[in-house]
């Protein structure tokens, strides 16, 4: 369906590739990301719309370019890079008429993951978060200019992986936790001691409140998410 | 990716082939009165082991080294330590180089794999330095060298984030990916099983900073925890004893990096059941690449940073056999699958004027204190060994 990277035989390994399929309101498109850019196709792999090559910049002397953390907020795509720049894609209906609407600068690490939900109709509620290798967590409201309402700080462990469900943050951290945010006041309301390795990453079943978390001590998690009937904040329990 | 892996690599793969060589050369030893020509006493073993260190800690190449770059590909890696096995008296086939460079990669991976936190790697490469300045402690000079490195390292290394050690952990797996050679120390030890995976254990001390998992705490909109669940977790896991040490000299807890080997355990890799788990893996491209002159050209400044010394009179007995017998040598090269052949890369340094001129210029400010050996002209001598790579 797709080329596979033929440029490099020699290289010392593939760098990072992601996939992502990003729905949009009329249109499906498949995300690319590597070292050599950002690239969009139509969702049966059979045009590409969009090559966006990232810019090294200052970057070379450190550190290599990647691009990390795809996800799809209302028309917008929003991709990661290793700077901890936020590029975001205006998407139109249909057709390759794609550009770069914006690039968020609140992070000053790689950006490790994205996740947004559906917005819930009101004004200034967080349907977007990115997450970075320092653990600082941004939350944001999706728009022609993406406004920030919070932060959540890092502390010291990378945040590897992030979801957003019903107003609720969850993140998977390099030391094993996963936490549970309100995404409007950014405080924490769930911490699990969940894995004795580096979380890889997190999955959400939307329709049930099912959250997943791997990790590299070779252990799948399921826990049921939940609100308190006393106070509405967010609970967890363990399923699996 | 992370472009401060090669310093990583280089000084555990080579802590790694120092072991195995230690272990084999004294495996081989023969008393000094009674040994033969052709047979290794104790002081040749560490007349190698000092030639071997003493290249490989080489000022220059260690400048070189840590300079922020891409990693080195596969071939380009081993014709590295090809030479690098090559600074001394020693001579290695083709089969027992081989072998030698699977267990080396295959210790390493495995230590990689098995690191609590990605910061451990760091710790990994201490233990490696350590042991490294166990086997010179008659040689200041050298000692000193390696002191040297370890304080660029822990300079650079030290400071460095959570976030920027699992990129480095990354670029490491990656470079190890798909590489399934049995050993058999691994094997009867249990950690590899018999597809060539590593077993990850689910049970021991929690890395430094991490939680013993069962514990769920839930707060209130102030920040007071209101509730506590405990939850059966699977594994069998106790809280980290203390962090490991990066001091000059310190107790590094981490047991991975120590010297794995003894005298009495020959190691031994398996060769034809691997071959079957190469099938589906993706064959190395043959067709010319422009990145590869850039990489050769890197490689070869490198290269220039070593000392190499080579014997001007005829070649003597001095052969390491990483194999039990001869036999097995010779049989293991017949056998060895087309797949797993490394394909030393050749660097003709006669062509390129310019890169000649810069490497004979560097040859041209190293000291070769064993006078015994040398031979008429540094920079034709080291040509001369190029070519014969």
């Amino acid at each position: 369906m797709v080329a596979a990277d033929s440029e490099r035989p020699n290289a010392s390994g593939v760098s990072e590739l992601l996939i992502h399929w990003c729905v949009l309101p009329f249109r499906v498109l498949l995300v690319l990301t590597s070292h050599r850019g950002i690239q969009m196709y139509e969702s049966d792999g059979s045009v590409m719309v969009y090559w966006h090559a990232l810019d090294a910049g200052d970057a070379s002397l450190v550190q290599a370019a990647f691009a990390r953390g795809i996800a799809a907020s209302g028309h917008y795509v929003c991709v990661g890079t290793w700077s901890g720049q936020v590029l975001v894609f205006d998407i139109p209906t249909k057709g390759p008429n794609i550009v770069l609407s914006e690039e968020l600068a609140r992070h000053q690490t790689p950006i490790s993951d994205i996740a947004t939900e559906p917005a819930q109709g009101q004004d200034c509620v967080a349907d977007t978060v990115t997450a970075d290798d320092s653990g600082l967590l941004c939350v944001w409201r999706s728009g022609p200019k993406f406004k920030l309402l919070t932060q959540i700080p890092g502390f010291g462990v990378p945040c590897s992986s992030v979801q957003l469900w019903q107003g609720t943050i969850a993140a998977g951290y390099g030391n094993g936790q996963v936490r549970l945010y309100e995404a409007s006041t950014g405080t924490v309301h769930v911490q699990i001691d969940a894995h004795a390795r580096a979380i890889c990453a997190l999955d959400l079943a939307p329709e049930v409140g099912k959250l997943l978390s791997a990790a590299e001590d070779t252990f799948v998690h399921i826990w049921k998410l939940s609100r308190s009937p006393e106070d509405g904040y967010i609970e967890a329990a363990p399923l699996l | 990716m992370s472009m401060r892996t090669l310093p990583l690599l280089f000084l555990n793969l080579g802590g790694e082939m120092l072991y195995i060589l230690d272990q084999r050369l004294r495996a081989q030893n023969i008393p000094g009165d009674k040994a033969r020509k052709d047979e290794w006493t104790e002081v040749d073993r560490k007349r190698v082991m000092n030639d071997i260190i003493s290249t490989m800690f080489n000022q220059k190449f260690m400048d070189e080294l840590f300079k922020p770059q891409e990693l080195y590909s596969k071939k380009a890696l081993r014709t590295v330590y090809d030479r690098l096995a090559h600074a001394s008296i020693m001579r290695l086939n083709q089969a027992s180089m081989d072998k030698l460079y699977d267990l080396m990669t295959m210790a390493f991976k495995y230590q990689v794999l098995l690191c609590p936190r990605p910061k451990d790697v760091l710790l990994v490469t201490l233990n490696h330095l350590d042991a490294i300045k166990g086997l010179i402690q008659d040689s200041p000079t050298i000692l000193h060298q390696v002191d040297k490195t370890f304080r660029q390292l822990t300079d650079i290394y030290g400071g460095l984030s959570a976030g920027e050690f699992q990129l480095i952990r990354q670029t490491l797996l990656i470079f190890f990916q798909d590489l399934h050679i049995r050993v058999s120390i691994f094997l009867k030890d249990k950690v590899q099983n018999s597809s060539g995976r590593f077993v990850l254990p689910v049970s021991g001390p929690v890395p430094w900073g991490t939680e013993v998992p069962g514990l769920i705490r839930t707060f209130n909109n102030k920040g007071k925890e209101v509730k506590r669940t405990e939850f059966k977790h699977g594994g069998s896991y106790v809280a980290a004893p203390k962090e490991g040490s990066l001091e000059l000299y310190g107790d590094r807890v981490l047991k991975l990096g120590t010297n794995m080997y003894s005298v009495n355990r020959p190691v031994e890799t398996h060769m034809s059941a691997a071959s079957k788990n190469l099938a589906s893996q993706t064959q190395e491209s043959i067709v010319p690449n422009p990145l590869a002159k850039e990489e050769l050209n890197l490689l070869a400044r490198l290269i220039g940073g070593m000392e190499i010394q080579k014997p001007s009179g005829p070649e003597p007995g001095f052969r390491l056999n990483l194999f039990t017998t001869d036999e097995e040598e010779e049989q293991a090269a017949l056998t060895r699958p087309e797949e797993l052949s490394y394909k030393v890369i050749n660097i003709q340094a006669t062509q390129d004027q310019q890169t000649n001129q810069e490497l004979v210029r560097i040859m041209g400010e190293f000291e070769i204190t064993d006078q015994s050996r040398q031979s008429s002209s540094k920079g034709d001598d080291w040509l001369a060994m190029m070519d014969e790579l």
